[in-house]
């Protein structure tokens, strides 16, 4: 059989603009081909920066901003749609269709859902205005929508993320494209809900038999829907093959990294009664009296770690921001080596101030962009410490060593510094302050898989050096299992589960704390259809 | 910071600035002639003794305007920048300290704004004493009132990051927070308006003048000598025009400067260079 796309030899470049230098022009994707029958989908794996979105849009004969198309070509059906021009608007939105990343940002908000659906599929003349409304209810069914026959009259704002990722599936779908690209769809969401939407996917590209190429950095996400992997690194291939041999014998050392990746473990602390934090039946709301925390009561031992984990809106960084005093509790206490912490951290002691310190999701935005690794590791120390001059330049050449990043990087800017190498300086920065309890949101999320567990194995060494305590919260179970002593379960402002970890992780299981654990992708074969299978058998025997 | 990196347009400004303030600096010393002395017929053409002509008295118009370099750019610039300091200090408290604070402030300037600018100074100079150093102020309060409705815009963007969230929750005082996280951050907008407010001022300041508020006679400043000038204009004497290109030509040079500040401010925060 002919292959439906064949990429051959694919070129990509771009212009960039270093910083106090002349624009020079760089090579994003060097010579990358690969084929893909009819129906079936390919999944291009790596991390940031690896081009796999760039090499995915480039299936459209499109580049984003700025990124060209210099080599190569890629075939649609034996034809070169690089070399079409302008006729590839005939192609775009019709044969190859493409689903963003974030739909909340991808959907005009102006306007119905059902109209955005069959917009592409009426304007290519290929179906009325009617077929294809009737087409878009039809995958509204199979993508598992909610009432079908009335979704697409819904605006945007009124469906959840989940639901919104799936009516852009069923917008791609909508014109019978013999291609779709699925760029990082579920990235964004939380587990519970991505295994819902991949399972929707999955099952539309079966029933249509159209072809997909699927963006992702999660391999075990790729694994559960792909036919092939093509794992990409630097814009290169680094091994492309049958998903059970990259999953099962990965021949490449990067591969076998990626592979392995998630199992980090850490051995459980034995619990102990000395608590350096304790919540005590704490109730927060926000201004709008829009009440988040409810009765919640745990405890972070010293120099272990309390892992906090639930979906977005479970109230887990607001948890976080009441141990901070950035928002009051409305009731209960929050009691720090045994003082009660005063509600407003505006009220709170310098001590108190310094032994408590927070690590961001975003290292970029907790970074003051002006100011270079210097001031920002030395600020804390001048502040707490009074270091000045020499002493404050060589405890912060220490802080770096110790971090693992050296003194080269002391005069850098944070634009100048990779995203891991940011939260690196943002621990440095925590640690700058001695403190006791570093309060970690979501470090790690925003980051690729390996340098992810580079600062998590960093995380854990500095414990064992400096005996500090985490808070840790995450929506990960991987990093969860990795680095925790004790878990923390939230949902919709409860704490459903707390114990330690052993306890937490094995049944008997409440039902939230079950569903999310069966949620979190595998990294094997048949693992989606496994969870299906069980969920149908569970629900058929209620 | 490499001399050939500096793009031609703001050679061409920092060229307009040094003549400017050199005229203003060295005016006694350049200035062919006294800037009260009546020397010659009135509205002379130019070329001769007299460069530029001579104005609406018998004053040599070269001399004039090179003493009313002084006056202008010195003015201009003290009410620029005193508008910069209230407004920015006045915006950004407003911005850190969120609640009744900002609420007062933030109505106070509307209601400032309120007041057609042109009449309130009218009014104000027509009531207080003709010193220097009242229309200064006064300039500078009006001005103040668009650089606090900016300043707070600005600064409540940067206020919400979660750098300025870690500064206070390390114990960082209300200065700290103002002149170390958020001002660096809000230059580049910041130094824009600087350039505009600033031609802004000059043209004011030529305003008053004109409706003989600013800056009074027997001194020389631009705006002053485009009024005495005006009628000239209707028997084709060019004299009321020079002052004019003189202020044109000294708001675009400070506006290429600043364009060129707005540029490096941009990529020193890695705007550019971040893809």
């Amino acid at each position: 059989m002919a292959d439906l796309l064949d990429v051959r030899d694919l070129k990509i470049g771009a212009t960039a603009y270093p910083p106090g230098e002349p624009p020079k022009d760089i090579t994003i994707v060097h010579g990358v081909s690969f084929t893909l029958e009819k129906g079936r989908v390919l999944g291009l794996i790596g991390e940031s920066g690896a081009g796999k979105s760039t090499i995915g849009l480039a299936a459209l004969a499109y580049g984003r901003g700025g990124v060209r198309i210099t080599g190569g070509e890629v075939l649609l059906d034996g034809e070169d749609i690089l070399a079409l021009g302008s006729g590839i608007r005939s192609i775009r939105g019709n044969r190859v269709c493409y689903v963003a990343q974030s739909a909340a940002a991808a959907f005009n908000p102006a306007h119905r859902l059902g109209d955005q659906v069959v917009e592409a599929a009426v304007r290519h003349g290929k179906l009325t205005r009617a077929k294809a409304l009737e087409r878009a209810r039809y995958l509204f069914g199979v993508l598992g929508l909610p009432d079908p026959d009335n979704f697409g009259k819904r605006y945007p704002h009124q469906v959840s993320g989940g639901q919104l990722q799936r009516a852009m599936t069923a917008m791609a779908l909508c014109p019978g494209p013999a291609l779709i690209v699925f760029d990082e769809p579920t990235t964004a969401l939380d587990v519970t809900t991505q295994i819902d939407v991949l399972a929707a996917i999955k099952r539309a590209i079966e029933e249509t038999e159209t072809a997909a190429l699927y963006i992702t950095h999660d391999l075990a996400v790729v694994a559960q829907i792909s036919d092939d992997i093509m794992v990409l690194r630097h814009g290169r291939m680094v091994e492309y093959g049958p998903v059970k041999q990259i999953i099962e014998a990965p021949r490449e050392d990067y591969t076998r990294q990626l592979v392995s990746v998630r199992q980090i473990q850490k051995q459980e602390a034995p619990e102990q009664s000395d608590a350096l934090l304790r919540i005590d039946r704490v109730d927060a709301a926000y201004s709008n009296h829009f009440k988040v925390l409810h009765d919640v009561s745990l405890h972070v031992p010293r120099g272990q770690t309390v892992a906090v984990v639930g979906e977005s809106g479970s109230g887990k960084s607001t948890l976080a921001r009441v141990i901070t005093g950035l928002l009051p509790q409305s009731k209960g206490k929050v009691i720090f080596k045994g003082d009660a912490l005063p509600p407003k951290f505006g009220d709170r002691s310098k001590l108190h101030l310094r032994q408590i310190q927070m690590l961001y999701q975003m290292a970029d935005t907790a970074m003051n962009p002006r100011q270079t690794v210097r001031d920002i590791v030395g600020r804390p120390l001048t502040f707490y410490f009074g270091l000045h001059g020499q002493e404050k330049t060589r405890r912060v050449a220490e802080l770096l060593e110790q971090i693992e990043m050296g003194k080269g990087f002391i005069d850098r800017y944070p634009a100048e510094l990779s995203g891991g190498q940011k939260q690196r300086v943002c621990i440095a920065r925590a640690l700058a302050a001695k403190p006791e309890l570093i309060l970690c949101d979501e470090p790690t999320s925003a980051l690729d898989p390996l340098v992810a567990a580079g600062i998590l194995k960093l995380l854990m060494r500095l414990q064992a050096e400096t005996q500090v305590s985490y808070l840790f919260i995450t929506h990960d179970i991987a990093t969860v299992r990795a680095i925790a002593d004790s878990i923390a379960v939230m949902y919709r402002g409860r704490v459903v589960r707390f114990g330690p970890k052993s306890g937490v992780l094995s049944p008997p299981f409440d039902d939230y704390t079950d569903l999310l654990l069966k949620s979190v992708p595998e990294m094997r074969l048949g693992w989606l259809e496994e969870v299906l299978t069980t969920r149908r058998m569970a629900s058929a025997g209620h | 910071m490499r001399w050939r990196e500096i793009p031609l347009s703001a050679w061409v400004g920092m060229a307009g600035l040094a003549v400017a303030i050199g005229c203003a600096i060295f005016a006694p010393l350049i200035a062919p002639y006294s800037e009260r002395e009546v020397v010659g017929d009135i509205w002379l053409p130019m070329g001769g003794d007299f460069l530029l002509g001579t104005d609406n008295l018998g004053r040599d118009l070269l001399s004039r305007l090179i003493y009313g370099a002084q006056t202008t750019i010195t003015v201009a610039l003290a009410a620029t920048v005193l508008a910069f300091s209230m407004g920015i200090i006045l915006s950004f408290t407003a911005a850190v300290a969120g609640g009744w604070a900002d609420q007062g402030l933030s109505r106070l300037n509307d209601l400032m704004m309120s007041i057609p600018t042109l009449i309130f100074a009218l009014i104000v100079l027509a009531v207080l004493p003709q010193e220097l150093w009242i229309l200064v102020v006064v300039m500078a309060v009006l001005e103040s009132t668009r650089v606090f409705r900016l300043g707070r815009a600005v600064a409540m963007d940067v206020a919400v990051m979660e750098f300025v969230e870690a500064a206070r929750l390390r114990g960082e005082g209300r200065l700290w927070i103002i002149f170390r996280e958020i001002l660096p951050n809000t230059l580049s907008p910041l130094l824009a308006e600087f350039g505009l407010r600033f031609a802004f001022a000059v043209l004011f300041l030529s305003t008053l003048s004109f409706l003989g508020l600013g800056i009074q006679p027997p001194e020389a400043d631009w705006g002053g000598i485009v009024k005495d000038n005006k009628d000239g204009i209707i028997f084709g004497i060019p004299a009321a025009l020079i002052p004019g290109a003189a202020i044109a030509a000294l708001a675009i040079s400070v506006n290429l400067v600043v364009d060129w500040l707005l540029n490096r401010t941009a990529s020193l925060k890695g705007g550019r260079g971040d893809g």
